[in-house]
């Protein structure tokens, strides 16, 4: 097949750009281990938690479901670089199926976070976290963190392709981001926040995908006033859910949006 | 043959609020050089786009190396080659990155990619900076290295939309060479620009065109014939003004005008240098001194001044 050709070839025109500007590469890893630390030991003191192995155990399913989270911002923003340059323009004269593009955008973009998940692993490891459950379960959360990293990019082909500006494609990705993050269990448990709150954090996406990372790698997971819910009971099921619906909204739009870009 | 048709292009932006394009005809035989000339907004970049396949027109049809553009895109992509207003290349990498991986998407094995990119790069006298990134280029090479991406497969139609915009003199210079000995080699070449100079210099044959419309197509020769040529100037003392625009008008069988403040006195000539020996002998004989004197090649605005009776409008439509 050739479009799958041409996907990694952009694919690798990514990897090459990480190799011209390893700088690249280092921040977006340094940035999420100095997440790691800064949470562990700053909110690690004051959360209490029922868990054996303390905070860090919770917090690190936490911080790998908001780092795969702004993959979005990072695809959004480097499509929204490629319009301004011109180069979407260079992609679309040349024989070459259309979906290559943004297709190979999207793996490119997992493929770093494989490499930023593995040193965030590592960091969380010497930091104390030790996942409980077995290999295999462990293995099935990474996998499960990586696809919802990659559903999330289809979201900022989106994004990138609909902004006039790369600037507002960062203001736009972080406005979707943030509030996903932190309306959530990620960080703290939801049993503080008032009660229409828990609610909300209990259907958020981000939620779901923390408690069911949580749930392979081994932990309880706990909830106040939504115990016993559809989404609390069943994270993995209904995280699964959730990426389905993202891909199927977004992946014909961001198509089409990119067969018509700028238009 | 015709290798580029448009006919009765019309394409409307900001849902019908902007016409940039208003029937918008052309046709550019095969081997040879069309260049559409025209102010900011004009409608050039619009109608390369359409014609490059990369927006569709509201109506109106075209074709390239006789492929339907509309119904079949996906062929014409296989035949043409676009550089754009800006350069299209990805800055962080290399010169050479960039020509192979263009080289890979269009579909060429990786041996015959490197090879192509290496043969680009040395025809474009970019050996010397192929492995430095795009980043440390200057707007030139820039332009050359855009280029190049779009000559990776030979193609049969080249659309090339202004060039040379932006670019120094030395640059604009350089980038003439190269399309020159690219029309040498018996591509069709497609040429926005807002140079008549440019047009003057690359094309067989140009359009001008304002408001999405073609307002005048011709050889350069006949256009500038239309326009009237150059234009003589000439700047003289207060005291001889008024014979000295006598002796203008009289050589150049045009009306002869004055702008008082610069005391420069000017008119269209057909005859060029001719009518300025001329002028020179009659101001020489009447015991005129000339302070400055020149012949004016006719600019854009000229050409539109006498098109269309106003100046090059230039308003920016994306």
């Amino acid at each position: 097949m050739n479009a799958i050709a041409d996907s990694i070839v952009i694919t690798k025109r990514q990897l090459l750009q990480l190799a011209r500007v390893p700088e690249v590469l280092i921040f977006s890893t340094i940035q999420p281990v100095m997440f790691v630390l800064l949470f562990r030991y700053v909110f690690g003191g004051s959360i209490e938690t029922g868990q054996p192995g303390g905070y860090v155990q919770l917090l690190m399913p936490g911080i790998f479901v908001q780092t795969v989270a702004f993959t979005l911002a990072a695809t959004a923003s480097g499509l929204a670089e490629d319009m301004k340059k011109g180069l979407i323009d260079r992609f679309r004269s040349l024989p070459i199926a259309r979906s290559a593009l943004i297709l190979g955008r999207t793996l490119g973009d997992s493929l770093l976070n494989i490499v930023v998940l593995a040193v965030m692993g590592i960091a969380g490891f010497v930091v104390g976290w030790r996942p409980s459950s077995g290999v295999f379960s462990i293995a099935l959360g990474f996998l499960f963190l990586l696809f919802f990293g990659y559903a999330l990019s289809w979201v900022g082909i989106y994004i990138g392709l609909s902004a006039r500006d790369a600037r507002v494609v960062q203001n736009v990705s972080f406005l979707v981001t943030f509030p996903l993050t932190f309306l959530s269990n990620a960080f703290a448990p939801t049993t503080g926040m008032p009660r229409p709150l828990q609610y909300v954090a209990e259907w958020n996406p981000v939620s779901t995908m923390v408690a069911a990372c949580r749930q392979l790698f081994g932990l309880e997971n706990e909830f106040g006033a939504t115990a016993g819910s559809f989404p609390s009971e069943n994270p993995l099921t209904m995280s699964l859910i959730y990426m389905a619906i993202i891909m199927i909204v977004f992946v014909p739009m961001s198509v089409k949006k990119y067969q018509n870009a700028s238009n | 043959m015709k290798t580029v048709i448009a006919d009765n292009l019309i394409k409307t932006y900001n849902k019908g609020k902007v016409k940039a394009l208003d029937g918008l005809s052309l046709d550019v035989e095969e081997g040879t050089v069309l260049s559409v000339l025209g102010p900011n907004g004009a409608g050039k970049t619009t109608t390369v786009r359409i014609l490059a396949t990369l927006l569709n027109p509201d109506s109106g049809s075209a074709t390239v190396g006789g492929i339907d553009v509309i119904k079949n895109p996906e062929k014409v992509r296989e035949i043409i080659g676009l550089s754009g207003q800006y350069a299209a290349v990805d800055e962080t990498l290399t010169g050479w990155d960039n020509l192979v991986m263009f080289g890979r998407l269009y579909h060429l094995n990786k041996k015959a990619a490197i090879k192509r990119a290496d043969e680009l790069l040395e025809r474009f006298s970019l050996t010397d900076s192929a492995k430095r990134p795009i980043k440390t280029y200057s707007g030139g090479m820039r332009r050359r290295l855009d280029l190049a991406a779009s000559l990776i497969v030979q193609p049969k139609v080249l659309f090339l939309d202004e060039p040379t915009t932006g670019l120094d003199p030395r640059g604009r210079q350089e980038m003439w060479g190269v399309i020159e000995e690219l029309v040498k080699g018996g591509v069709t070449l497609l040429l926005t620009t807002q140079y008549l100079e440019e047009a003057d210099q690359l094309a067989d044959e140009i359009i001008v065109i304002d408001h999405g419309k073609v307002i005048a197509r011709g050889t350069s020769d006949a256009l500038k014939k239309e326009v009237g040529g150059e234009r003589l100037e000439v700047v003289v003392d207060q005291a001889h003004i008024a014979k000295t625009l006598e002796i203008v008008a009289r050589v150049s069988g045009n009306k002869a005008t004055l702008d008082e403040g610069l005391r420069r006195i000017s008119a269209p000539v057909s005859t060029g240098s001719i009518a300025l020996m001329e002028v020179l002998r009659s101001m020489d004989s009447e015991g005129i001194h000339a302070l400055d004197v020149g012949l004016m090649r006719p600019s854009l605005d000229d050409v539109f001044m006498s098109l269309t009776g106003h100046a090059a409008e230039v308003e920016e439509v994306k």
